[in-house]
């Protein structure tokens, strides 16, 4: 039997949640015996190869990129996990949702401390995607099927929940590992 | 700092013996004599009480009728309660904003007219209603708003316009409003003759101890919503440990659709006094407090005068009916406009003159109410109630209403009949019952204890109002066919969202939470899923708030659910392609685009 694919992607999170992943270390090799990795900065495979079991979206949406691909991965994806605060709450990004974006311009171009911007140019290129009025949890854009939280969840917790995911038996994680203080 | 408001202040922090537990009191003096509390009035008071800033404006910000700005001369506050929407106050409040040329939440140029909207104030049965300063004007509608507003203008002040008087006491020269007490069904025990001045013999002739006991015996239980049993509150209270006892009674009357015991304010303080002199010798206190609703405030003279009357009498004052050694005094407390107040112990708290935030309990008021003193804290017909007891005595107090409900219940309906008013039943009655003596046809709902009680279906209305069936502090409202159960029972989610004190987070957010996922129902864009969120959202706020609002606040969308879930399920579509509908990516992007001026290229 074909091995079923995982893909993953960083929306606007840190890639503090795909550094964590790959802290699962030497597990790697027994993973990648259970899966094939399609879409992923892991493998930097750019487009979906085919329909895929699981999808892990680390990030929120703050721009319409993220809203784009992570529609995507809801439909390739059978089952999708968001993973890490910023993909559940919306995370340090989510800090700008009080402000407008115009307000989040100024500070960041032009009023900021430590700003040097002369001529006072906002960044404007039509390659730049545009930004969200504000950053949205993934789960308010697409329907999640799992949310594993942490600033990162660790790699035993994503461990465990892959390899109960993938073998079908139930996720058992020790309190060590969703206790966060 | 301005030296005459300074002054102004100081002398009326000095009329409340600068105690900063007459804070109330205090801040909606300066209010009257300034038309504010500003900042420097804030800083003035908290001088001169010796209290913290940051108490005096906590509660400045905490009560609807405090305000740190200045509003108009006469402020119009028109109740925009779900029954006042059905009675037509959109049209009124269209009428207003016209005939004033300004928004409603806005105040004329002149500083003349404020106009804003206040939720139930107690008048569903003649509604749509508004307070103009302290004045109540009932059965507004929107050809009398230009003769209203000529008069405001040439009177200046609202207490002087010639409306017609009411029934009953309504017309009497200390009360003389237009309110009208509709009371349609005389009862037992509330509504019947009543001999002033024979309970309280009776009481005491007995040990308080007995007094407590003939209570006990007759199954009392509180009228103002939770029921507990009154004769082991009051023994609770009795044996609690404390040099003072305080009785107190709850006239703060905010749940939505409950106007009963404005009426009985009106019509039986008699009772009233009567009951809260007994529990007094009961318990063992000389003081009485009457917490009184700021929307009622028209009541106050009125009763402060019968209070006046009662102690001539010898019903209440020192050595009362000769007795050496019982003194027992009401005095009247004012509310400034917040439900959560009616929560016992919110209610103490504003009588301490702090925020009307609820406490935690343990300590219950019983062992540790106001000012520490153990304290009674009863609604205004479980008074009335003690004095019928006494008078006609428990065995035959029983013998009313059904076994576990002991007596009668006034009821207050209103919403789509045809004659909205005051009803005594004996316990028991049936929601048929009442639907017919009320005159109500084609009914889709009966919303039977205010929005934190339940919204009742056609198959229920063979249920009784009772402790074990259908309890209700008095509020009984009636929808028709017509009326849409989602949108009434995001109407009253909006009260909740408003008037939760915002200590508990389940209670402060989850409840915009429900409102916000409700609303993408009403829109359209649910799907089957949000009701189980709902479902579990809204027993999470129940099980985790810390006061009974939160407990019961989201009762309009649980119990919609359950008795009317065809309407929900008809306007919810399945979605399959796993999106989120109540997303809109269009609405996301629109700042950004019209910001770089480019649209976007993906969506
Ligand atoms: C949010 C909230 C509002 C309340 N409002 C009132 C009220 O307006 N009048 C009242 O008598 N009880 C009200 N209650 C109930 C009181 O907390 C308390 O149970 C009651 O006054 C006790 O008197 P009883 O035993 O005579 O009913 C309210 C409770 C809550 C939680
Ligand atoms: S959850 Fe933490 S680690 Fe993950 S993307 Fe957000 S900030 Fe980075
Ligand atoms: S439940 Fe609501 S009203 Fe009650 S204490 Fe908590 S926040 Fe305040």
């Amino acid at each position: 039997m074909e091995k079923p694919k995982l893909a993953t992607t960083s929306l606007a999170g840190c890639f503090g949640c795909h550094m964590s992943f790959l802290d699962i270390d030497e597990r790697i090799l027994k993973l990648v015996e259970l899966v094939q990795f399609d879409k992923s900065p892991i493998d930097d495979i750019k487009e979906f190869t085919g329909q895929c079991l699981v999808g892990l979206v680390e990030g929120g949406c703050a721009n319409e990129e993220n809203v784009h691909v992570l529609q995507k991965f809801r439909k390739n994806c059978d089952i999708l996990i968001s993973v890490g605060d910023c993909a559940i709450n919306g995370g340090i990004p989510a800090m700008r949702n009080d402000l407008s974006i115009k307000e989040c311009f100024e500070e960041a171009y032009l009023n900021g401390p430590s700003v040097y911007n002369p001529s006072g140019v906002l960044p404007d290129d039509k390659e730049l995607p545009l930004l969200l009025d504000k950053v949205y949890p993934c789960h308010e854009v697409v329907k999640i099927d799992y949310h594993l939280p942490g600033c990162p969840p660790s790699a035993d917790t994503l461990w465990e929940a892959l390899v109960a995911l993938l073998t079908n038996k139930p996720l058992e994680l020790p309190y060590e590992l969703i206790k966060y203080d | 700092m301005n030296e005459t408001l300074q002054a102004t202040v100081k002398k009326i922090c000095e009329e409340n013996g600068n105690d900063r537990t007459k804070m109330i009191n205090i801040v909606k003096s300066v209010q009257k004599k300034i038309g504010c509390v500003n900042n420097e009035s804030i800083d003035s008071i908290a001088k001169q009480v010796n209290a913290p800033r940051v108490d005096v404006e906590g509660v400045v910000s905490f009560y609807a009728f405090l305000s740190k700005e200045s509003k108009g001369k006469i402020v119009i506050r028109l109740c925009n309660d779900v029954v006042d929407k059905i009675k037509g106050v959109d049209k009124v409040a269209e009428a207003f904003c016209d005939e004033l040329g300004i928004k409603m939440g806005d105040t004329t140029s002149d500083d003349t007219f404020t106009l804003e909207y206040t939720p139930c104030i107690g008048m569903c049965d003649q509604a749509p209603a508004a307070l103009i300063n302290d004045t109540v004007v009932t059965d507004l509608s929107p050809d009398k708003i230009k003769k209203l507003i000529s008069d405001l203008k040439e009177q200046n002040d609202p207490s002087k316009i010639s409306f017609p008087k009411g029934d009953g006491n309504n017309a009497h020269e200390l009360v003389n409003s237009m309110v009208n007490n509709n009371i349609l069904k005389k009862g037992e025990v509330i509504f019947s003759d009543f001999e002033s001045g024979a309970s309280l013999k009776k009481a005491l002739s007995m040990k308080p101890e007995e007094v407590i006991g003939v209570i006990k015996t007759s199954s009392l239980r509180g009228r103002g919503g939770a029921g507990f049993p009154t004769g082991l509150k009051w023994e609770f209270t009795r044996a609690a440990k404390g040099d003072r006892k305080i009785v107190m009674c709850n006239a703060d009357e905010g749940e939505p659709g409950t106007f009963k015991d404005r009426v009985i304010l009106t019509e039986r303080y008699d009772l009233l006094f009567e009951g809260m002199a007994i529990a007094g010798y009961a318990i063992g206190s000389d003081a009485g407090i009457i917490y009184l609703r700021g929307e009622y405030l028209y009541l106050k003279n009125f009763l402060e005068s019968m209070i006046g009357k009662a102690k001539e009498n010898g019903f209440l004052g020192k050595k009362i009916l000769g007795l050496e050694g019982f003194d027992f005094d009401i005095r009247i407390q004012m509310g400034a406009g917040a439900y959560i107040c009616g929560e016992e112990s919110a209610l103490i708290s504003s009588c301490e003159g702090l925020r009307g935030d609820p406490k935690t309990r343990p300590p219950f008021p019983a062992q540790k109410g106001y000012k520490n003193c153990p304290t009674t804290v009863n609604n205004v017909e479980t008074f009335c109630c003690v004095s019928k007891i006494l008078d006609i005595g428990a065995e035959k107090f029983v013998q009313i209403g059904t076994k576990g409900s002991t007596g009668t219940k006034v009821l207050s309906i209103s919403g789509d009949c045809k004659k909205p008013g005051i009803y005594e039943f004996p316990f028991g009655v049936t929601l048929e019952e009442l639907l017919g003596d009320a005159g109500a046809e084609d009914v889709q709902a009966v919303l039977v204890g205010g929005p934190s009680g339940q919204f009742i279906a056609s198959d229920g209305f063979k249920r009784k109002i009772c402790f074990t069936d259908l309890a209700t502090g008095g509020s009984i409202v009636i929808f028709n066919k017509q009326r849409n159960m989602l949108e009434i029972a995001d109407e009253y989610m909006a009260f909740f969202e408003e008037e939760s004190c915002g200590y508990c987070t389940p209670c402060r957010v989850g409840n915009v939470l429900l409102k916000k996922c409700l609303e993408r129902i009403i829109d359209g864009k649910g799907e089957p899923k949000d009701l189980d969120y709902l479902n579990e959202l809204g027993e999470s706020i129940k099980l985790t708030s810390r006061c009974g609002l939160g407990q019961t606040s989201p009762n309009p969308v649980l119990t919609t659910i359950k008795n009317f879930r065809s309407q929900y399920e008809s306007i919810i579509k399945e979605k399959k392609d796993g999106m989120q509908p109540g997303f809109d990516i269009k609405k996301a992007i629109n700042e950004a685009e019209n910001l770089t001026g480019r649209k976007s290229v993906i969506f």
